[in-house]
């Protein structure tokens, strides 16, 4: 082999040495915040293409953002959905329930009543907005922070503690970490602790969908940060080599734990800008209108029924609480970033509009507040009825080794029943199933 | 203890008091401190300084190119490491928790486990993927795994568990020193002390034991040494990372003389410590949490079958997890705890 200068000899004549960029976000604990960089465009002022217009004709759409509610309250161009008042008060209680029953999930989480919970708190409407635009029976295929689907498709408060408390009425049988939640019923799919791996089965879901000739679309979520996992890229390029109904949502609520969306490539592009390169339709739209939310959904959706395919839809927002209960945002971001998110907050923006509008009043508001704590509480008291995180004593042991597989095995067999004498020796006076 | 493991300088070496995440940390700082071709990065390992605070200050210390946070993407966070250490780094990637490592297995499996193999040398691969692993804090089925024997099957990867601090420092030192890729799990559970097997009794932090004692500054434990933690004659207990303490508490409880060996590295296992004390005892008891079907207590059981056949005086035991996933709520049900130890330890007495 030839004589090659060492690796700590690596300046060669005159030339520059490389410097490797770290991305750093703009502010730190401590620092004052100042937004002034981010381009907020008026709301009203984007163009809304024809929903079987060719991808290319959205993308000027993946660097600006979609805005319909204004700083007045008021509804604005060609992107406004135009709902009644009915439609937008069901919207705005159905972001502050998720609100209400986040709250008082947080702080069961804190009391002990389980291990572990994560809020969608200033997110509302990346879910509650969406489940609104897609048909009850479109498939989800969820990340972590989607409660508000759920939510909006009317499944039951308790049935969601239950899976939170991992109590003898979870459906989930206890296997799975809180908030992990399944409904088929709900057309909401079994949601992975692991990032991104929804994104490609979405789009395998609505491939079939369009192998048997159904009417039904897929939609699928992850947060900016996972949005850089490999599965993502996997989604999009089956997605547009099959024209796959579904649509597929990135919710940029900046932070991943504590990495800011520079970590995602952020600093580069927006995270809509990843349509351009599969050549499918991008939207960016403003995550805290729940009205712009709605109505790039409904476009989307739209868009797949009618087989014009795939698109990818940036929700601009704010993670306003940490990751999880498990993490400290304090250690890493500057507190001030909410307050002076310039998004605003989403339910108090629907609020505004409905207010401006005539159609809702802060004492309304202020009676529905109360409503949700009282029906949030009342769901609570209900599952607590059967019990919250213990030991394990919720589940018959033998639960443990169902639905590993169709069928139990006999190795399978042979470790049940070890496992129910295992529980006899501990609490001898414990019997199965009661 | 061989004298590499504990040379005279180093018995008398300064100690201090770590706990696990400590003495990881400060294992990662005598390297980066030696060695300007370390560097580290994961998923919120810089600033931050991880999810468990492992890598805490050492961006601050090492500055942003040494120390940084990475994109969510395993794949590409092992495969930039195989690419830095082809230029001529050591690079010490972190995978957030264990359950996350498997997007990046096609580059560890097919690449980093074989580029020294496939060049002929030309090309090699010291990385050290620490990554934490492990149940027993109520971390569900994506918090909770224990994939070891995965990379204990694959050519070429040296898989690497501690069981103490004082263990956890030494080793991931001669980890990065490795110039093979070096899989280094964490066992979780006793990041912050010692683990009984009795999840109802309160917990126990590591400065009342007697492994939380780390040398200070530069010291290595050589991989595929193990530990003889308890000399006895009763039986043998092939054990390693959280199950170790399990097993001297139950095994202590039980007032059995056993002799139990820290595997400390599985792949090169120490066969010799295990041949040696197998023939002296005449019995084995195998422990881990991992699933049982082609979990490392296979391959043990194996290798003492193979080996220790005419001095078995009773069948090898094996103690592990449950073939399924690691629930939630049953976590304790699944973990191999005291009464599954204790039942496998009379059946071995009684034979």
């Amino acid at each position: 082999m030839a004589e090659r200068p060492s690796i700590d000899e690596h300046v060669r004549g005159n030339l520059p040495p490389l410097s490797l960029h770290v991305p750093e976000p703009p502010f730190r604990p401590g620092d004052p915040v100042d937004y002034s960089y981010l381009t907020i465009p008026p709301a009203g002022a984007q163009p809304r293409p024809d929903e079987a217009c060719d991808p290319a004709e959205t993308h000027p759409l993946c660097h600006d953002l979609i805005r319909v509610l204004d700083d007045e309250g008021r509804a604005v161009g060609p992107w406004d959905p135009r709902l009644d008042p009915e439609t937008l008060r069901r919207m705005l209680r159905t972001m502050a329930l998720t609100r209400a029953f986040d709250d008082r999930m947080y702080r069961g989480q804190r009391q002990g009543k389980t291990s572990f919970y994560m809020k969608c708190t200033g997110e509302e409407a990346t879910s509650v907005a969406s489940a609104f635009a897609l048909a009850d029976d479109d498939m989800v295929f969820p990340s972590y922070r989607q409660q508000g689907i759920l939510i909006a498709r009317g499944y039951p408060l308790t049935e969601m503690i239950n899976q939170i408390y991992s109590n003898r009425a979870d459906k989930l049988k206890g296997r799975q970490l809180p908030i992990m939640y399944s409904s088929r019923e709900h057309s909401f799919f079994t949601i992975s602790g692991n990032l991104a791996t929804q994104y490609p089965q979405a789009a395998g879901w609505s491939m079939a969908s369009a192998i048997k000739g159904d009417t039904r679309i897929a939609a699928t979520w992850i947060g900016e940060g996972s949005s850089a996992e490999g599965d993502a890229h996997a989604a999009f390029t089956f997605a547009t080599v099959f024209n796959a109904p579904c649509v597929f949502n990135i919710v940029n609520n900046q932070w991943a734990i504590s990495s800011f969306s520079g970590f995602a490539g952020g600093e580069r592009a927006t995270f809509a800008a990843k349509a351009v390169g599969y050549g499918i339709a991008g939207l960016r739209v403003d995550g805290n209108d729940a009205l712009a939310v709605y109505a790039a959904m409904r476009w989307a959706a739209n868009r797949a029924r009618a087989n014009k395919g795939p698109t990818l839809i940036e929700h601009f927002t704010y993670r306003a609480e940490g990751h999880s209960t498990s993490d400290d945002p304090s250690a890493y971001r500057s507190a001030q970033e909410r307050s002076e998110w310039p998004l605003g907050d989403p339910i108090t923006r629907l609020k505004n509009h409905l207010v401006a509008l005539g159609e809702w009043s802060d004492q309304q508001h202020d009676a529905m507040d109360k409503e949700h704590i009282e029906q949030v509480k009342a769901a609570t008291k209900e599952a607590e009825k059967n019990g919250i995180l213990g030991h394990g004593l919720h589940h018959p042991f033998h639960t443990m080794f169902e639905d590993v597989f169709e069928e139990l095995p006999w190795h399978l067999e042979e470790q049940a029943e070890q496992a129910i004498r295992e529980r006899r020796i501990k609490w001898p006076t414990w019997k199965e199933y009661d | 203890m061989g004298l590499e493991e504990a040379p005279l300088s180093l018995a008398n070496a300064p100690t201090k008091r770590l706990n696990m995440i400590e003495a990881i940390n400060d294992a990662l700082a005598v390297m980066m401190e030696r060695d300007p071709n370390v560097v580290v990065f994961g998923e919120d390992v810089g600033y931050f300084g991880g999810v468990f605070r492992a890598t805490a200050g050492l961006q601050k210390r090492f500055g942003k190119t040494r120390v940084f946070d990475t994109p969510i993407n395993e794949c590409g966070i092992i495969g930039a490491a195989v690419g830095m250490g082809a230029y001529g780094l050591r690079p010490v990637p972190e995978i957030q928790f264990a359950d996350y490592i498997y997007p990046g297995l096609d580059q560890l499996i097919s690449e980093a486990a074989r580029l020294r193999y496939r060049s002929a040398g030309e090309f090699t691969a010291p990385i050290t993927v620490r990554s934490p692993f492990g149940g027993g804090i109520f971390g569900g089925q994506t918090h909770s795994q224990s994939p070891e024997a995965l990379f204990t099957h694959v050519a070429g990867i040296k898989t690497v568990i501690p069981a103490t601090p004082h263990d956890a420092k030494g080793l991931l030192i001669a980890a990065i020193e490795d110039n093979d890729p070096v899989i280094f799990f964490e066992p979780k559970r006793i990041y912050n002390g010692p683990f009984s097997g009795n999840y109802d009794t309160p917990v126990e932090p590591w400065s009342r034991h007697k492994d939380s004692e780390v040398p200070e500054g530069y010291y290595r434990i050589p991989l595929g040494k193990a530990r003889v933690v308890r000399e006895g004659e009763a039986m043998t207990v092939l054990a390693y990372g959280t199950m170790i303490h399990v097993a001297e508490a139950v095994l202590a409880e039980k007032g059995i003389d056993a002799e139990i060996i820290d595997l400390r590295t599985l792949v090169p296992i120490d066969i010799e410590t295990v041949q040696k004390s197998v023939e002296k005892t005449g019995k084995c008891l195998i422990i881990h949490e991992a699933t049982r079907t082609c979990g490392y207590g296979a391959e043990l059981s194996a290798l003492v079958q193979e080996r220790c056949f005419y001095h078995l005086e009773a069948p090898i035991e094996r103690v592990t997890g449950f073939d399924t996933p690691y629930p939630h709520s049953l976590e304790w049900a699944y973990f191999p705890g005291p009464v599954r130890i204790g039942e496998a330890v009379d059946r071995l007495l009684k034979a």
